[in-house]
């Protein structure tokens, strides 16, 4: 069965890759890896050239903001084997001026995959042989999924009769994006959430 | 004296009839032949993996619509799973066989849009007058399940929106006798057709091993042969119950991706077939109240059921923090839905991963040496539709 299989495999890479692992979990029948940022080429390497696993095909690398922690953003990447038919998922936590090492050189789809990730979150890549926008506009400002970015963003574009030429503008909007809290209020909104955390806080001291 | 030679850069695109949509690409051209491509991609970005951050699990759905317009329900299909898998929720036995039936038109359709434009990239016009007609067909199916041709919104967490009236099962039935002809009858104009094959054999060929480098899914790869398909090697719904077969290419080249299309579509057929044979009885979506919204009659009689359609319809319903990653076999490769959840009512990250994008990344790999008028055919045959490289 998957699951077992998925076992063998933790076994496999934890025996193998000891130092380099922070931890390792299967969770909704999927092996996640975590692993230190610097030692990400070497994991790589291994899970795709070792026998036991050939993680032959690189499927996607996902970012992830999370502006409250320290290491604010993550890396998925999610590999798979043909010759296992297995999936795997090497996560990596880094604070925002890191540098990764880039994997074009063992995966040449990695190339658009990390200018993707590049221009939605600003992270960098080292030794990549291109690292240059991909999804946004040329002369874009900023890094879209990160979660300080507004939905609406910052500029708008349109044709203008007066110039014969598209312009950009600041975002104009008739009402502004409004963003609902849906939790009940049995279960706690947010600012009561906060009251209740200050509370807790005020006795422990 | 000694003669200079010099390259000559060349914009192919953003507005160009042969590159199925807005593709920037910049060839450097030697002569006739291309030097090096450079493609120019998001000009048809429109931030959907930043807009499902801030919509409910609900209100994400008809997102996957707009990714690869040409098989809408094969996109929510893998958004759908995701959800359902963070909620350990079970589908009922008749939406799994539902979800297929429209899975398979959805390849269908797609499948009969790109062997045609192929086609018309290379100088056949007919083709692809043939097979819009049918294309209409399919597309008023879609209409009668779900009320639109194209955005259909028809899938949700736990099965599908509506039932399908009973006339429609025999219309599909019907269609599927009759379709097979029509594939006969674009094969003849196709198959052994002398410039299409001049066109086609030995251009774009992809080896095994560049294949798997590349992250080619879907037929880009079946085209290489490489026997993959996540329908039969990691079976989900009820794909496991079908007899189908997997058509495998072996020059990798666009003619062998445009024979595997062909094939695909047959396979298809037989699918939907049986489908219709085994469609059970029973209900369409979960019955999980806390999921799926009530039907209507029961608003004006139950308590119960008015409050969960009040709290589906404004709050959504909340799915347990985790992480998980379905893909599904969509008409162009793999397409997989990356979804981290925090526990609350809307997806905390949402990472679409689109086939077209790896494919049209190896564009300057494909076409290096080739002949500018094989850019199209190359193209054609990647299979690249905007809406899902973009996002």
């Amino acid at each position: 069965m998957l699951i077992d299989e998925l076992n063998k495999l933790e076994k496999i890479v934890n025996s193998e890759l000891t130092s380099k692992i922070i931890s390792s979990k299967i969770e909704n029948e999927e092996l996640k890896i975590e692993v230190e940022s610097d030692e990400l080429n070497n994991v790589i390497k291994f899970l795709k050239s070792d026998d036991r696993c050939k993680f032959r095909q690189l499927i996607d690398i996902a970012g992830v903001d999370k502006p409250s922690e320290v290491k604010r953003f993550s890396l998925i990447y999610l590999l798979l084997s043909h010759e296992f038919n297995l999936r795997v998922k090497i996560l990596i936590n880094f604070e925002t001026e890191k540098k990764i090492s880039s994997i074009t050189k063992l995966f040449s789809s990695a190339n658009w995959m990390e200018r993707e990730v590049f221009d939605m979150y600003g992270i960098r890549f080292k030794d990549h042989p291109d690292l240059r926008r991909i999804l946004t506009d040329y002369n874009f400002k900023g890094h879209p999924l990160r979660k300080d970015f507004p939905l609406t963003g910052f500029n708008e574009v349109r044709y203008s009769e007066k110039d014969k030429k598209v312009i950009y503008e600041p975002v104009k909007l008739e009402q502004s994006y409004r963003d609902f809290d849906f939790s009940s209020p049995w279960e706690g909104t947010q600012y009561i959430k906060e009251i209740n955390k200050e509370n807790k806080n005020d006795k422990k001291n | 004296m000694t003669k200079k030679t010099k390259t000559l850069n060349l914009n192919f695109g953003p507005q160009h009839p042969a590159a199925h949509g807005v593709l920037r690409l910049i060839l450097e051209l030697d002569g006739e032949v291309v030097e090096k491509a450079d493609p120019h991609i998001g000009l048809l970005h429109r931030g959907t993996e930043k807009l499902i951050e801030h919509k409910t699990y609900t209100q994400a759905l008809p997102y996957f619509d707009r990714l690869d317009y040409v098989a809408p329900m094969n996109q929510e299909h893998a958004f759908a799973l995701a959800t359902e898998k963070l909620l350990n929720l079970e589908v009922p036995i008749r939406a799994k066989y539902i979800r297929v039936i429209f899975c398979e038109i959805g390849r269908i359709l797609s499948h009969i849009l790109n062997i045609t434009t192929q086609a018309l990239d290379v100088g056949a016009l007919t083709p692809s007058l043939w097979g819009f007609e049918e294309r209409e067909t399919l597309m008023t199916f879609y209409e009668r399940a779900s009320g639109s041709r194209l955005h259909a919104n028809y899938f949700r967490t736990g099965g599908v929106h509506q039932d399908l009236p009973t006339k429609l099962i025999e219309d599909i039935h019907k269609f599927c006798l009759s379709f097979p002809k029509i594939i006969d009858d674009l094969e003849d104009l196709l198959t052994d057709n002398r410039i299409f094959k001049q066109r086609n054999v030995e251009i774009g060929i992809v080896s095994k091993q560049e294949a798997l480098d590349h992250s080619f899914s879907g037929v880009m790869l079946r085209g290489s042969g490489v026997p993959w398909d996540l329908r039969k090697s990691q079976p989900y719904e009820c794909y496991k119950d079908l007899d189908f077969k997997i058509p495998v290419g072996r020059n990798g080249d666009c003619y062998d991706r445009y024979l595997c299309r062909v094939e695909e579509m047959r396979e298809s057929l037989k699918i939907i077939i049986q489908c219709i044979e085994k469609l059970p009885k029973g209900p369409i979506k979960s019955v999980d109240g806390k999921i799926s919204p009530p039907k209507r009659d029961d608003l004006k009689q139950s308590m119960e059921a008015l409050i969960h359609h009040f709290k589906l319809f404004t709050e959504g319903f909340r799915v347990p923090a985790g992480d998980v990653y379905t893909a599904v076999e969509a008409p162009k490769g793999e397409f997989g839905v990356y979804l981290i959840s925090d526990g609350s009512n809307k997806p905390y990250r949402c990472k679409i991963r689109a086939p077209g994008f790896s494919h049209l990344q190896a564009m300057n790999y494909l076409i290096k040496g080739h002949m500018l008028a094989d850019v199209p055919a190359v193209l054609g045959s990647l299979d690249i539709v905007f809406g899902e490289v973009d996002r």
